[in-house]
């Protein structure tokens, strides 16, 4: 039972466990696992849907990636461990494509939703993809939020991650049924914002994704309020500040050059000649 | 050391602590639930649906974790649409109730899953089966589950009467969830009801400023105050 075996199907592979497990109770740290400790929020509107996310990754306390893209594709949001959310929707995304190719039909939400929670579930949360799931389809448009135990919720409003608390709090202040386009990027960017401000796990920028029947709008980099600033005064320190000594040792340089006596040379070449010909 | 105490939620799990409750009467059942869900002490849907549609005239109550009764009842909703188009009639809701019995026994050591299956059939009218967590099934005239159920027993007992119609039953169900969303910090929000009869389902919503009220103490401080002590002082006198 505690064999890894090399014949593996497709999948997430395991076979490290046992190291790690084995390195683990010899008393070697664990490495951390890259986690987007998150803001990200979903919204209905009126002709649609409206994705936000923050743009920090962290590891542990160092932040990994100060402007990485948490808007997977274009209908998911992820938080959690930043390597199962980017895996899990390209995987579903795949098979998501290949299902529509084999139905001929277009794709609908409620199928990615249900692809995503079977897939879940079945990893019995070792897969740590929390998902904010949001998309317009035939049947009109659909936001869902996944949790890594495979449970999902379908609402009108929802946030995930470490900063969904401030950013809940901004929408239940401030959501209404049947918004404008331009009144929903608001809000979530406030919602994310809040994220941003009060949540230690989030931070830099605000993403925003509107998804309408029509098209998709990829709004990267929505609000940038922790652009660096050009710094006020510099560690730079003015010429002549330091003393130091100079000596010149171009005067040691001797110039030398060397004239061949012509008529000795060509005359030992001859001879060799000469040699070689006997 | 290694053994799992399968009793408990994982870590982060997101849990229906929950107060469900269904009832038979002569023409139908009248089933219902809170709308909380949590993870830890955060709400994470405050208007949940509890009630989960299995077949036509068949539906559940869903407590215990969410990941795991939205997995039993999905499984369950495709055998049944599976037996409705093999045997060309709607299942009867003992059979669905088995389905659930079968999934919640067979794997008891990997799921937290206490459900309330309700419904109409032609076979016996209205029926309400029971499937506590280990995976029991028990027909009952009235069920009632999750962790808001335990405050509520009482009230049930002594309040229940057979020969109700819809009315009556819907009140019962309204009273009792209210009583245990009163008591359980783990229940809440609003209330959904349903009404599964043969003509179709009914569905019935009471917002959580509107549930009934019962007795919530009276103000210590301020006017009745004097009342009180002038009460209390009268009786001093008597003795």
């Amino acid at each position: 039972m505690d064999s890894s075996n090399i014949y593996k199907k497709s999948g997430f592979d395991f076979s490290n466990q046992i190291r790690n497990n084995f390195l683990a109770a010899k008393g070697v740290p664990v490495p951390k696992a890259t986690s987007t400790g998150t803001t990200i929020v979903g919204c209905l509107f009126k002709d649609g849907i409206v994705l936000g996310a923050d743009t920090r990754a962290t590891a542990g306390e160092i932040i990994a990636d100060k402007n990485c893209e948490k808007v997977v594709n274009p209908s998911c949001c992820g938080a959690g461990t930043a390597a199962d959310t980017e895996f899990t929707t390209a995987l579903i995304s795949s098979n998501l494509e290949l299902h529509s190719l084999s139905t001929g039909r277009k794709p609908r939400v409620v199928t990615a939703m249900t692809m995503l929670k079977q897939m879940l579930f079945q990893y019995q949360g070792h897969i740590g993809a929390a998902l904010v799931l949001g998309g317009v389809d035939v049947t009109g448009p659909h936001l869902f939020t996944i949790h890594p135990h495979g449970s999902t919720d379908k609402l009108p409003y929802v946030t995930m991650g470490s900063g969904s608390l401030a950013a809940m709090a901004v929408f239940e202040a401030g959501w209404k049924a049947g918004m404008e386009r331009q009144e929903a990027i608001d809000l979530v960017s406030a919602a994310i914002s809040a994220g941003i401000f009060n949540d230690l796990g989030s931070g830099s920028n605000v993403d925003v994704c509107v998804i309408t029947k029509e098209r998709t709008d990829m709004l990267r980099n929505y609000i940038k309020p922790n652009e660096r600033v050009t710094k006020e005064r510099h560690y730079k320190f003015t010429r002549g500040t330091t003393a130091y000594q100079s000596e010149n040792i171009r005067k040691y340089i001797v110039d030398e050059s060397i004239t061949y006596l012509t008529g000795s040379a060509t005359t030992a070449t001859t001879a060799e000649e000469a040699m070689d010909v006997s | 050391m290694n053994t799992v105490d399968m009793q408990q939620l994982k870590a982060g799990e997101v849990n229906l602590g929950t107060s469900i409750m269904a009832v038979q009467f002569d023409k139908g059942v009248v089933i219902g639930a809170d709308s909380r869900t949590t993870t830890g002490s955060y709400i994470a849907n405050r208007v949940t649906d509890k009630l989960t549609h299995v077949h036509d005239r068949v539906y559940c109550c869903r407590s215990g974790s969410a990941a795991d009764t939205q997995a039993v009842a999905d499984i369950v909703h495709y055998y049944l649409q599976m037996y409705s188009q093999q045997y060309g009639a709607p299942p009867s809701v003992h059979t669905a109730a088995t389905l659930f019995e079968k999934l919640c026994y067979e794997n008891k050591d990997q799921l937290l899953a206490g459900i309330i299956v309700a419904g109409w059939d032609r076979e016996v009218g209205p029926s309400v089966y029971n499937i506590p967590v280990g995976g029991g099934l028990f027909r009952q005239p009235w069920a009632i589950g999750g962790s808001g159920s335990t405050y509520v027993y009482g009230y049930c007992d002594a309040t229940y009467q057979e020969g109700w119609g819809k009315d009556e039953t819907v009140n019962f169900v309204k009273n009792t969830l209210a009583l245990a969303m009163s008591r359980d910090g783990s229940s809440g929000g609003v209330i959904r009801l349903a009404v599964i009869t043969e003509d179709g389902v009914e569905r019935l919503f009471i917002p959580g400023n509107e549930l009934p009220r019962f007795w919530e103490g009276k103000e210590v401080l301020g006017q009745d105050m004097n009342k009180t002590f002038t009460h209390l002082a009268q009786m001093e006198i008597e003795a």
